[in-house]
């Protein structure tokens, strides 16, 4: 072989690789158009995050029923890679025919709520009414299904309240914690008998109160009141006082507080419905975890997802019809047997598959028929504008830190106060 | 492999033909040999035009905007995000955490490393198996590093703190008492780091001539005196090389303070914030692209800084005699250059 022929071959594979780079580059943005024969092969892309029960069995279901469509279902490890992917795919391409939507970062999205496809009108009412109002743009439009909601309620260690002195049985119990006072009395009594802490985490019982509230940082017109709102003031001092001296740990999911689950260090945990697979999955060998309904202060809502329809996806069509399925009642009740999320619409509360699903880890206590009266209890819709994660992260922080003795009540407010005046 | 452009003579051409005029195939050849080498070269340079050039540079102009990352859009704010990041007193506190867990961790770690590879230098029984053993930690990736020491620096149910309150010492407060924290975090970045930089020393004092080790000890040296003075100046390229790729990795830390607790935040008093994560924060946490991009750039010309006075440090306590004479001036270089073209023309 001679040098040029060498040299040709070598100059076209860098063409070549210079061409494969730039078709790299390009490709991704082709979107084939919607075909107009509504029996045409059609692939559907899903992606969530976490569990939410959404089984091969499950979605095999919806197959059967229309053969035409397969369905691709992409699960993120986390709700934080999801969030980024989605953030950054958003009004670009790219994005899922249907994307799932974590409550956490659910206002930041509706800033966007212009570049998804509403609901459909008559879809509208099926959902738990302070749901379906957290879903709905400035324009009173409905742009996300609701999956599943986080009713709290309160989780307890029978046995340990047995050696305590106190009383054990689930209704009984359920009498003790119906106002935030009585919580904090009857842990108070728990400490000072045992000397062990009472409560997981102090920033749980920030954020129970803080759902509670229907203003807290930001008003519904974007305005901040963080700062100057003395309600935010008092359930700050109200955790600090009280909060505080009865808990475990600052926060919840850290190394020691999942540890110390298994043996038996507190003997009472606010828990949402999400919150029992990972105390049945942490503490499989402890035996006394009971679940009592009632939620101090009334009701409140931890969590629970949505799904979204970009509007600019390929299969707008398809998707909504999917995403109508699995939002209905009856693949709710199937996904929370399957993963334990709560369905998030009053008609799947009629089922005798949701009222009569009892959870053996949990004394058999009666989870589905708990879920439903804790999810009717809640009666306020806190209003979460964009940065109230960043506001809500801020705070922990100054309850975290007067926890770990680092700084003073009031100093810890006035840090927090610094922080948040720069957002 | 030069091409040649002497035609062959032809004996029926016509003798008046400008030899000027090059036929096409010849014009051909001679941008071959002109252009080629940059084709050569170009696939480098054309995938770092795409992922090396382009974000720096839409990092820049990111860097004065007020950017919507979801909608692609800006509003043109000058420095207003570099004087917005400058006036936080969490970046100020983030900076110190980085120089402090950057020296906690760069300076053990390279007299480690020196020590460990002066040892495995030595006439050792299995001296591969130590050698391998260096780089073992090196291969487990940082996130699961982050995990085990998590486990073990954990304040109550930790390892580490249940062996201190054993020998009597008490339990230490990793994750509330800032120093304590860098100190854990510094233990993750050593325990990564020290195999991987004494496998490089161990290597460049390896190419050392044994015949100044033996010199050095007809002449009566000890062992501490031959890597003084023999060792040492030996691996002065070697070691400025460590000293800047530590202190680019030391400054750009993130795996290991992101994987210290549950919310990878850098604590509720920013205790172990450092540089990255507090970008990493603001761009992927708050959505601030413009504030993200203009720490990125800062956060460049303070390695940039760094790295000088490092150079600087490095070469004038690491002392070396003689290597210098091989080197020429620029002007003597190009009187060089400059002879052989003469030459090479009257060839």
């Amino acid at each position: 072989m001679n040098t040029r022929a060498i040299r040709r071959g070598a100059a076209a594979v860098s063409a070549l690789a210079i061409g494969g780079l730039v078709l790299a580059g390009c490709s991704g943005s082709g979107g084939d158009a919607e075909p107009a024969d509504p029996d045409a092969p059609l692939e559907l892309t899903i992606s969530t995050f976490n569990d939410f029960g959404y089984t091969d069995e499950l979605l095999q279901e919806y197959t059967d029923e229309h053969p035409n469509v397969t369905i691709v279902h992409n699960k993120a490890a986390t709700s934080n890679d999801a969030r980024a992917n989605f953030f950054q795919k958003l009004g670009n391409t790219g994005l899922a025919d249907i994307e799932a939507v974590e409550v956490d970062w659910f206002t930041e999205m509706m800033q966007y709520a212009d570049l998804l496809e509403p609901v459909p009108d008559d879809l509208e009412g099926r959902w738990l009414d302070w749901k379906e109002a957290a879903a709905t743009d400035a324009d009173g439009n409905l742009v996300a299904y609701g999956t599943d909601i986080g009713p709290q309620a309160v989780c307890y260690r029978s046995d340990l309240f047995a050696e305590a002195g106190l009383p054990s049985d689930r209704e009984e119990v359920a009498g003790l914690f119906t106002t935030w006072d009585d919580l904090f009395a009857v842990g108070q009594e728990y400490v000072d008998t045992t000397g062990k802490p009472f409560l997981d985490s102090a920033n749980t019982v920030l954020q129970g109160l803080m759902n509670q509230i229907e203003v807290t940082y930001e008003e519904a017109d974007g305005t901040i009141v963080a700062t100057e709102n003395p309600d935010v003031r008092e359930v700050y001092d109200t955790v600090v006082e009280n909060a505080i001296p009865i808990s475990a740990y600052a926060g919840q999911w850290s190394d020691d507080w999942y540890a110390s689950m298994a043996n038996g260090e507190f003997a009472a945990m606010l828990c949402p419905g999400w919150m029992h697979g990972v105390i049945s999955g942490e503490a499989p060998d402890v035996a006394g975890w009971d679940i009592a309904d009632v939620f101090p202060g009334g009701g409140g809502n931890w969590g629970g997802s949505y799904l979204v329809i970009p509007a600019n996806g390929a299969n707008v069509a398809a998707a909504q019809e999917l995403a109508d399925w699995l939002t209905s009642s009856d693949t709710q009740i199937k996904a929370f047997v399957n993963a334990g999320t709560f369905p998030s619409q009053p008609e799947a509360y009629d089922s005798t598959d949701l009222t009569g699903f009892v959870n053996p880890y949990f004394n058999d206590a009666p989870t589905g028929e708990i879920g439903i009266e804790r999810a009717e209890a809640v009666t306020v819709s806190p209003v979460k504008g964009p940065k109230y994660f960043q506001f809500h992260d801020a705070l922990q922080n100054a309850v975290t830190r007067v926890f770990d003795g680092i700084e003073d009540e009031e100093t810890s407010w006035q840090t927090w106060v610094t922080e948040v005046s720069a957002f | 492999m030069t091409a040649t452009a002497i035609r062959p003579p032809s004996a029926d051409a016509p003798p008046d033909r400008p030899v000027r005029v090059l036929s096409f195939s010849q014009r051909l050849s001679r941008w071959d040999l002109r252009l080629s080498p940059y084709l050569y070269i170009s696939p480098f340079f054309v995938l770092f035009a795409i992922v090396g050039l382009f974000p720096i540079v839409y990092t820049g102009v990111i860097s004065f905007m007020d950017w919507d990352q979801v909608r692609r859009s800006g509003e043109f704010i000058g420095f207003g995000q570099y004087a917005w990041i400058l006036s936080q007193p969490k970046f100020w506190t983030a900076l110190g955490n980085t120089f402090s867990i950057f020296l906690l961790s760069s300076v053990p770690q390279l007299v480690l490393a020196l020590f460990i590879a002066a040892m495995l230098d030595r006439h050792i029984r299995a001296r591969t198996f130590w050698r391998m053993s260096a780089l073992l930690p090196y291969v487990v990736a940082p996130v699961a590093v982050g995990l085990i020491f998590n486990a073990l620096f954990a304040d109550k149910s930790g390892a580490i703190n249940g062996l201190l309150e054993a020998i009597g010492i008490g339990a230490i407060p990793w994750h509330v008492e800032p120093f304590w924290s860098h100190v854990a975090i510094a233990t993750m970045v050593n325990y990564r780091w020290t195999g991987y930089n004494a496998l490089i020393l161990l290597a460049a004092m390896q190419a050392i001539p044994r015949d100044y080790y033996e010199a050095a000890t007809v002449d009566g040296a000890g062992a501490f005196r031959q890597f003084w003075n023999i060792t040492l100046p030996s691996l002065r390229p070697t070691l400025i090389f460590v000293v800047i790729t530590s202190t680019i990795g030391g400054l750009q830390i993130f795996d290991e303070p992101r994987m210290f607790d549950q919310f990878g935040r850098g604590g509720s008093a920013q205790q172990w914030l450092t540089i990255t994560l507090y970008l990493y924060d603001v761009g992927w946490g708050d959505w601030n692209f413009g504030r993200a991009a203009a720490m990125a750039w800062i956060l460049f010309v303070i390695i940039l800084a760094i790295g000088l006075v490092n150079l600087l440090i490095t070469r004038s306590l690491v002392r070396d005699e003689g290597s210098r004479g091989g080197q020429l001036s620029r002007r003597e270089r190009r009187a060089r250059r400059r002879a052989l073209k003469r030459e090479e023309a009257r060839r």
